[in-house]
Formats: C-alpha cells, sequence, structure tokens
C-alpha cells in the first residue's frame, strides 16, 4: 500500500508544480479577471468559439478605449475555459474560474451546464450573464448573481407559436425536438402557443442531437399532412431536415428556433433552405445602431458569425457598464448596480426583471429568401 | 508478527494524517478548484470500484455501468429537491438509492448470464443507453424525471441544521462545503475500499476469479456461477447508486447528459489503465483520469512558459494529450500501472 | 402502403451504409478478437478528406461534372483512410497483441480520441457543408420517393459487399484470413504471413469505412469531426446483432438495424397508442438487440462458440 501512497505523492506533486501559476499584476495597470466558458471541444465547438471571439472582441475594445474604474486604469483579462457542454465539467470550471479571481462571469452556452455552475457563482457572490443559456429554470433559482440577455424559451415559444397559426397561417402544426433541454424546452412552448392561437398539432415527434438522418419521423409526419413543421434544436439537425423534407416531396412549411436561424443553416441546406423559417431574440443586427458595424469588425477577426457571438458581445458590455456605473470592478459593488442595466447593445435594448431576465425582449422573425436570411418582422415578446 | 503490525499501524496513522490535511494542503497550494476535484475524484474511485468488482473480479466486461450511478442520483433528486416537494433525510436516502441500483444491477443481470464477452459488453451498453433515454423522456405522461431539463435545486447533504454546502467555523478553522465533502467522501471511499478487499480475500471473492478464468470450469467445481455473477452485478450496481446519490447532492442539479455512454467508458478506462482487479491500481487510475484531464487545462501556461507563446489553443490540445496518454500507458503497461501480481504473472505466460 | 414503402426505402438506405462500417469491425473482430473502436473515426477520416478534395476541385475547376469531383475525392479518401488504418493497426493493435484483452480496447478509444482532435484541429470545428455537385433527381414509385443519392448508396454497397465476399471466398488472401481467423498459430505454420493477413485485414476495412464515410457526407451533405463515434457504435451494435466476426452476419445486421430503426421511429408513437414516440426509437433498437442476444448469444449469424478454455 505505502508503496502506491508514494506514488501519488509524486503525481500530485507534479500537478502541483505544473500548475502553480497564478494571475500576476501587470505593471501599473490593474488587471482584471473576466470569465468566459463554453464547450470548446465535442460537438458544438464552433457555437463555444462564437461565443468566446463575442466576449473577446468586446473585451479588446474596451482595453483599447482605455477603462478606468474608481481612478485607477484597468486592464481587462479574458480566462476562457471549456466546460464540453458537460454539467458537471461546468461546475469544475466554475470554481475554477472563481479561484482564479475572476470578477464576472459571461457563460456557460447551455443551459445544462449553466444551471449547475450558476450555483457556485452565487456561492461566491460572482455575477454571471449567460449569452444563451434559455431554460426557464436558469433564473428561476432565485439566484441573485444570474442573468442572460436572451429571451428565454417561454418568451420565443409563445411568440413563435402565434407566429405560426395567427400569420403564418398554420391550421395542422407538427413539431420536433431534439431531447436536449433547449430543444425540448422550446417546443413545448410553441406547442402551448400554438394550440392557445387555435392551431391543431398533429404530430409530436423526436430526434437526437447527434442524428442526421430524419426520414423515418418526417415519413411519419407527411402522413399527417401538417402545414408547418416546427423544429426545436440547431442547425446541425435542422439543415438535414430540411433537406429531407424536400426530398420526401413535404410542402409543409418549415420554422425553427434561434438555433436554426444561422448562416451555417444556408450554408448546409443549399438550396433547399430556400423558404425556410426562423426566430431569434433580439432586433435583427442590421437594424441596430452600430450592428453592421460589429458584423464587419468581427468577421474581419474571426470569419463569419456562427449564432450566439452577437449575444455574447453584448453580455461583455452589459457587464463592464454595471462596473463603470458602480465605478469598481468589485462584485460585490458591481452587482447592486447590473439590476438597474438599461444598456443599448447590437441585438436590441437590454433591460432586467427581478429574476434576472431580459424584459420586454423582441423576438425577430426571419425567412431564407435568395440564399440570405431576411427579416420579416419584429415582435415584442410577452412580459 | 507484532513488529509488522506496529509498522503497519505507523504507515496507517500516517497515511491518515496525509488524507486528513490533504484538502488544505491542496487548497493553499492549487486553489479550491482542485478541492472541488479532489472531490469528484474519490466519486471516481468509489465508481471506478464497483465497477472493478463485476468487471475486475468477475470478469464480465460491463458497458453500462453508468446506469446505476443514475439511478441513484434520481433517487436522491426525487426525494431530496422541489421536484417533489420532497426532503427526506441523505442517511435515508443514499442507502435507499444504492438498494434500489443493487436490485436494478440483478433485473439487467439476469438476462445477461448466458452471454459472454463483447455480447455481454454491448448488452449492457444497451441497458445502460436504455436508462438514459427513458431519464432523458419520463417528463410526460407523468413529470417523473423533467425530461432534458434536469432537476435542480437538490438538497445538500445536511445533517440537522448542518449543511454541507455552508462554510462551517470548527476548531477556529473555516470548513467550506467543499473540504467537508471531501470528508464524508473520502469517509464512504474508505468503507467501499474496506469492503473491496474483504471482497477479494473472501469465498465469494475466489470464486468471481474462478469464474472470470474459466467459467465452465468453475461451475464443474460446484460454484453457482448464476448467483455469483448476479451477485457481482448487484454489490457493483450498489456503489454505483450510492456514488449517484453523492454526486446529485453534491453538483445540486441533475440532468441526463451527464450519464451518458462515455462515462461508462471513462470509467472503464480507469480500471483498466490503473490495474483491473486490483484495488490500489484501480485508484491510482480513478484518481489519474479525472484529475489529467484537468492538468491539461494548463498546456496554455506551459507553452508560455516554454515558448514565450501560445502555439495551439489549450483546449484544443487538452484531449488530444489525454488520448496520448491513453494509448502510451497501454503500449507501455498492457497490464495497467499497478497491475494485481496474479495478472502481471499471467501476462508473463502470455507473453512467453 | 406508400408509408410503409417509404419506410423501406429509408431503412434499406440507413441499414446498407451501417452495413458498410460493421463490416469492418467484424473483419477486425473476427481475425483478432478487438473492438476496432477507432472504426467509426477512420469513417469520418474518410468523411473529411474526400470533403477537402471535393472543395478544393470545386474551387479550381468548377466546370467538372459532380460524379468525377466525388470520385476524385474518393481515389485521395480511401488511401489516406488505408494508410491510417494500417497506421493505427502498427503503432496501437500490433505490440498488444498478447496483452490482455481489454488493454487494446483502452488504446482503441484513445486513437479513436486522438482522430477527432486531430481532425479538430485541421479541419476546424464547424460543420463542413458537401457542396451541390451531385444530381438531385428524385423519383416516386408507388407512391414512396427515392433520389439518385438514395439509389447510388444502394448499388453501391451490394457491389462493394459482394466484391469482398468474392475476395474472401476466392482469393489467396481471403484463404488466408479465413485461415488466420480460425487459429492465428496454425495459419502461421501453414506459412501464412500472419502479420500481413492482420494488417490486410485492417486496409480493406478502412478502405471500406472511407466509402461510408463519403456516402454519409454526400446522403445528409455535412460532415463534422464528430460524425464517427454514433455512427461507429450503430456499426458495432449491427455488427454484433448479426454475429460478430461473421461478414454475412455484418452485412444483414445492419441492414436489420437500418430498418428496425426506420419502423421504430415510424410506427411505435401508432403502435403504443402515443404512449411511446419516436424518442424511444433507440430503445426499441437496443430492445430487439438484446432480444435477439439473449435468445441467440452470438447473433443471427454468428457460430455457436463453444467455451474455450
Amino acid at each position: 500500500m505505502t508503496g502506491h501512497t508514494l506514488g501519488w505523492v509524486v503525481v500530485a506533486a507534479a500537478l502541483v508544480a505544473g500548475c502553480g501559476d497564478k494571475p500576476q499584476q501587470n505593471g501599473d495597470n490593474d488587471v482584471v479577471l473576466i470569465g468566459q466558458v463554453s464547450p470548446l471541444t465535442g460537438p458544438q465547438a464552433h457555437l463555444g468559439k462564437d461565443n468566446e471571439n463575442g466576449v473577446r472582441l468586446a473585451l479588446d475594445e474596451i482595453n483599447a478605449a482605455g477603462l478606468t474604474l474608481g481612478g485607477k486604469k484597468v486592464m481587462l483579462e479574458l480566462k476562457s475555459e471549456d466546460d464540453a457542454a458537460d454539467p458537471k465539467t461546468a461546475t469544475t470550471v466554475a470554481q475554477k474560474l472563481v479561484d482564479e479571481g475572476v470578477v464576472g462571469v459571461i457563460g456557460h452556452l447551455n443551459s445544462g451546464s449553466t444551471i449547475p455552475a450558476s450555483k457556485i457563482y452565487s456561492d461566491n457572490a460572482i455575477p454571471q450573464i449567460s449569452p444563451s443559456a434559455t431554460a426557464v429554470a436558469y433564473t428561476a433559482s432565485g439566484f441573485q448573481t444570474a442573468y442572460r440577455v436572451m429571451t428565454n424559451d417561454a418568451q420565443q415559444g409563445t411568440v413563435l407559436g402565434n407566429f405560426a397559426v395567427t400569420k403564418l397561417g398554420a391550421k395542422k402544426i407538427a413539431i420536433i425536438d431534439d431531447r436536449t433541454a433547449y430543444g425540448q424546452g422550446l417546443a413545448d412552448e410553441v406547442e402551448k402557443a400554438a394550440k392557445a392561437a387555435g392551431g391543431e398539432v398533429v404530430a409530436r415527434e423526436y430526434t437526437s442531437d447527434r442524428s442526421t438522418d430524419f426520414m423515418a419521423i418526417l415519413t411519419s409526419i407527411k402522413g399527417k399532412a401538417p402545414d408547418l413543421v416546427f423544429f426545436g434544436g440547431m442547425d446541425p439537425q435542422a439543415a438535414p431536415m430540411i433537406k429531407q423534407m424536400k426530398q420526401l416531396g413535404m410542402q409543409a412549411k418549415f420554422l425553427g428556433g434561434d438555433g436554426a436561424q444561422t448562416p451555417k443553416l444556408i450554408e448546409l441546406a443549399g438550396a433547399d433552405a430556400e423558404g425556410a423559417l426562423a426566430s431569434n431574440p433580439g432586433l435583427p443586427l442590421d437594424a441596430m445602431p452600430g450592428g453592421s458595424a460589429f458584423k464587419a469588425k468581427f468577421e474581419a477577426k474571426y470569419g463569419k458569425i456562427q449564432n450566439y457571438s452577437p449575444y455574447a458581445y453584448d453580455a461583455m458590455h452589459v457587464l463592464i457598464d454595471a462596473m463603470k456605473r458602480a465605478d469598481s470592478s468589485d462584485p460585490a459593488k458591481y452587482l447592486a448596480e447590473l439590476p438597474k442595466t438599461d444598456y443599448q447593445g447590437v441585438t436590441g435594448r437590454i433591460r432586467f426583471d427581478a429574476k434576472g431576465d431580459i424584459t420586454g425582449g423582441a423576438v425577430t422573425l426571419y425567412q431564407v429568401k435568395d440564399g440570405k436570411w431576411q427579416t420579416l418582422e419584429t415582435v415584442q415578446s410577452g412580459n | 508478527m507484532s513488529s509488522v503490525l506496529k509498522s503497519r499501524w505507523f504507515t496507517f496513522g500516517l497515511l491518515a494524517l496525509g488524507l486528513a490535511l490533504l484538502p488544505f494542503l491542496v487548497d493553499a497550494g492549487l486553489g479550491r478548484s482542485w478541492v472541488r476535484l479532489l472531490d469528484l475524484a474519490l466519486l471516481y474511485v468509489m465508481l471506478a470500484l464497483g465497477l472493478n468488482i463485476v468487471v475486475g473480479y468477475a470478469g464480465l466486461l460491463d458497458l453500462g455501468y453508468v446506469a446505476f450511478y443514475a439511478l441513484g442520483a434520481y433517487v436522491y433528486a426525487w426525494l431530496a429537491s422541489p421536484h417533489f416537494g420532497l426532503h427526506l433525510p441523505f442517511w435515508a436516502i443514499l442507502p435507499l438509492g444504492a438498494a434500489l441500483a443493487g436490485l436494478f444491477g440483478v433485473l439487467l443481470g439476469a438476462p445477461t448470464l448466458r452471454l459472454r464477452g463483447d455480447y455481454l459488453a454491448i448488452v449492457t451498453l444497451g441497458f445502460g443507453e436504455i436508462i438514459r433515454i427513458f431519464m432523458n423522456n419520463l417528463n410526460a405522461p407523468v413529470n417523473l424525471t423533467n425530461g432534458p431539463q434536469g432537476i435542480n435545486l437538490i438538497d445538500p447533504v445536511r445533517l440537522g441544521s448542518f449543511s454541507l454546502s455552508q462554510p462551517h467555523e470548527l476548531f477556529g478553522y473555516t470548513f467550506t462545503g467543499v473540504h467537508l465533502t471531501y470528508y464524508l467522501f473520502l469517509l464512504l471511499t474508505l468503507a467501499v475500499i474496506f469492503i473491496s478487499m474483504r471482497l477479494e480475500d473472501s469465498r465469494i471473492g475466489r470464486a468471481w476469479v474462478a469464474i472470470r478464468e474459466d467459467e465452465t470450469a468453475a461451475a464443474a467445481t460446484g460454484i453457482n456461477t448464476r448467483n455469483l455473477k448476479l451477485l457481482a452485478f448487484a454489490m457493483g450496481a450498489t456503489f454505483g447508486g450510492l456514488a449517484g446519490g453523492l454526486f446529485a447532492s453534491f453538483q445540486g442539479f441533475i440532468s441526463p447528459e451527464s450519464f451518458n455512454l462515455m462515462e461508462s467508458i471513462m470509467i472503464l478506462c480507469m480500471i483498466v489503465l490503473g490495474g483491473m482487479g486490483h484495488i490500489p491500481g484501480v485508484i491510482f487510475g480513478a484518481l489519474l483520469l479525472t484529475l489529467l484531464p484537468e492538468a491539461l487545462r494548463y498546456t496554455g501556461d506551459w507553452q508560455r512558459n516554454l515558448f514565450g507563446q501560445i502555439y495551439v489553443d489549450p483546449a484544443d490540445l487538452r484531449m488530444l494529450l489525454f488520448g496520448m496518454a491513453l494509448v502510451a500507458v497501454m503500449l507501455y503497461r498492457p497490464a495497467g500501472m499497478f497491475p494485481s501480481t496474479r495478472r502481471r504473472r499471467e501476462f508473463a505466460d502470455a507473453k512467453g | 402502403m406508400d408509408i410503409f414503402l417509404q419506410q423501406l426505402i429509408n431503412g434499406l438506405v440507413l441499414g446498407s451504409v451501417y452495413a458498410l462500417v460493421a463490416l469492418g469491425y467484424t473483419m477486425v473482430y473476427g481475425i483478432l478478437e478487438l473492438i476496432n473502436f477507432a472504426h467509426g473515426e477512420i469513417t469520418m477520416m474518410g468523411a473529411m478528406v474526400s470533403l477537402a478534395v471535393i472543395g478544393a476541385l470545386a474551387l479550381a475547376a468548377p466546370g467538372l461534372p459532380g460524379v468525377l469531383v466525388l470520385g476524385a475525392g474518393l481515389a485521395v479518401a480511401i488511401p489516406v483512410c488505408m494508410a491510417l488504418g494500417l497506421l493505427i493497426e502498427r503503432v496501437a493493435y500490433r505490440p498488444l497483441r498478447h496483452a490482455p484483452r481489454l488493454a487494446p480496447l483502452i488504446t482503441a478509444i484513445g486513437v479513436s480520441i486522438i482522430l477527432q482532435n486531430i481532425a479538430m484541429l485541421i479541419w476546424g470545428k464547424q460543420y463542413i457543408p458537401f457542396p451541390a455537385i451531385l444530381p438531385q433527381g428524385r423519383h416516386e414509385i408507388l407512391g414512396a420517393s427515392i433520389s439518385d443519392t438514395q439509389i447510388a448508396i444502394l448499388v453501391l454497397a451490394v457491389l462493394i459487399m459482394m466484391t469482398l465476399i468474392l475476395v474472401v471466398q476466392k482469393t489467396r488472401l481471403g484463404r488466408a484470413m479465413r485461415a488466420t481467423a480460425q487459429s492465428r498459430q496454425v495459419a502461421s505454420l501453414m506459412g501464412v504471413d500472419v502479420n500481413r493477413v492482420i494488417a490486410s485485414t485492417f486496409v480493406i476495412g478502412s478502405a471500406l469505412a472511407a466509402v461510408a464515410g463519403v456516402m454519409v457526407s454526400a446522403y445528409y451533405g455535412l460532415a463534422h469531426y464528430y460524425m464517427g463515434f454514433l455512427l461507429g457504435l450503430k456499426a458495432f451494435s449491427a455488427a454484433v446483432l448479426g454475429g460478430i466476426g461473421n461478414l454475412g452476419g455484418a452485412m444483414l445486421g445492419g441492414l436489420l438495424l437500418g430498418l428496425i430503426e426506420s419502423f421504430g421511429a415510424g410506427y411505435i408513437g401508432d403502435l403504443t397508442g402515443g404512449f411511446l414516440g419516436s424518442h424511444y426509437q433507440d430503445v426499441f433498437a437496443f430492445f430487439v438487440l438484446i432480444a435477439v442476444l439473449v435468445f441467440r448469444p452470438s447473433g443471427l449469424l454468428g457460430a455457436r462458440v463453444v467455451e474455450r478454455a
């Protein structure tokens, strides 16, 4: 037994030696650490990197413009971590960021990892703004530190369900979700709203976030002749789904949520994407003051926007905005300023309700025409 | 004998002291996130020891072990969260979850008794996935598991008003939640180690080894292979269920994505890498595979220290290095880092 | 009826892809009794390499006919995957041929992680679209629809499988493979170069994986560094269902699994009165798999092996 104990000690010592780096104060500037967490490996790595880039762009801009808090020059430094979209890893990196002394966190990307991590940020009184977690449960925990800059599933789903029935005139609706927290949450809300608006849900089918073959469920849906197919899920599934609908000769319209409203969808589905509909919270980028400028800056630096980087960018600015008003990067001080946020971002006007959800958030509907997402209309969500 | 005993007591004393002080040393040297990781690592030690009974002792390749972990976690969440409005104490739920997992171990083990080797592997993998899919979908027609949304706000381990999620002042020191959790997990891990050691040297343990080496011959010598295989499944599952309950209380949130196939594979890697059927090896494997991927997060700092700048994003490099480590260890120590003497002999035989 | 026919077509196309990948698992298993977990990743590599070539060609020579471009993609992907298969066998499996049984399983998992991450470093984290170079024709048969791509997949799969059976049954290499599968030692005593045979098995299996990878990405219109894991898992299940180690079994298992998934997802909701829906598709597939194995412990076509000591 003892021989092996020695082995552990050696390994532990090696770990200590390797990881002892701590953030250092750099010159005359105060270094303030900001955390960013998203999946940087695994199937959603492309979205995770997009979020990181959004935060980084905002952070670089703020640094370039110069930030002074409490009379001292402040340099922001980004600590970006990979949670692999895994709840357990999410809590580990959350604790790691807290240890490293971040004063605020932009993240996480998925609801499934945002929720368990929010407990750790709350326990340590570190403000957290998620750019893209939409599950209602995230802000329902009652933590003072939990905020998000995107409308939640209930807000967006209500708009989508209403829109499908009243504006698109769909009487018979088929609903598919990918059995993730996001897809299922959104699809359930769409179903509720569509029924309330007088639509009939003729089929409810399911897939997974790893699937690419939907022929079986689409064939079954085709037999029920719906006017519209709603899919709660992301673009890697939505694109082949649209193609396969065309292949089966289905006439039904395709409607998706923010996971499908991406340039990648058009790239992946090609000509079949024509006519597809999807929503995204907030206002269209080009309609926003500074929106097209953001897009140009982002694409010059990191290539195409994947999906949530504008929200990540706004979330970062909202955080710094609160610090500026508090004139401090001390979480204890600027946390009190976050509820008073009224910030004009590239995704819309950002204000928070008592839970940390965005108030009166708008949802915009888009349709693919001539190989581009065209804005159809912007709807104010219920609350 | 007595002098051997004395020196043994001395080593045990030293070990106990080391283990008791470990979270403080780690906290001071590396930061609190490493104490949290230590908690997780202990959890994986329990899981790996549980799977070791099935795979290492009885030689039944089980790729669906995570199902029992999930069961334990969900039982805890059902009985101690706002989901059903129940808030039973942990000392009632943990044994219940472990027992239920054990029962499922027998239920799922029974149909597989005729299967061998890789066929058993794929059937257990199937059971693991089936349980996960049910957890993911049983939010309708009756909301049992809350589906993919998971169950939130699960109660931490609490005794009276003493909660493991809050810091406490004891003897002038502040014990935070992760420190206290460490001691609870350590205690249970030691119990699991103790049971594993006793099993290994018992009639049951030797019968398992006989089944692993040659099932037909074992049956011929009068060993009831059916009951003993079921017992191995049940014991392994019980430990899995226990770890699951602890995981639920520790995280405060569970959702089906924590219980996927990759998790089962990782636990299997732990025991094979460490040394199958050999308790210190299994413990080492569990610690290594929990801590290594986290240590590899620092590759960015290493690159900066070595080359002055970062060439490859640490997030991209981390899993690549992890994969390479898996291959390298197996190539240089095919029987694991610390194989049992029996396996070492077998390996030498096979080579010769 | 048209729905039934459509589900049959869906299942057959999906199943022939599974079958092609399953063959790679089963060939290696037949000879080495090793689950080559990295096989799914070789399929992914096939898709990625061919897409890189196709993308480059589409840029360099936009006028080329689609089938030619696809052929060029295949012509590069197949040798690359063959080399990869050879390399993996040499580095990760051969040194462990006499090691405890689970050791090569762990290296296989390690290799699979390595390949995924290398692909991620080379081609990035994005989903890569398959350019629209192939004819998109659609045919109606008795109310069901079938596309040119689907027909091509079915025909190609049948051709490849027939060729493979011919190779294994009629050629010297095939005979050597069968002999090695029965007993490595006796085969080597009879003058069979066992190492060469095993390497050839990996090479052939990897070539099949490359073709399957290209098919999958052309059919679904995308490729991603993570696509091999699930495909590999399904194909492995198919190989076990058919009886692992048996070529005919892999084909049968693949087709069956495709059909089970298709009919499962299509009819499970109606059959259970809406209690279970298409979210239990995989449960249904695994249930069939488990039921088959419980009653026929070595798969549908697997030899009933007497326990070896």
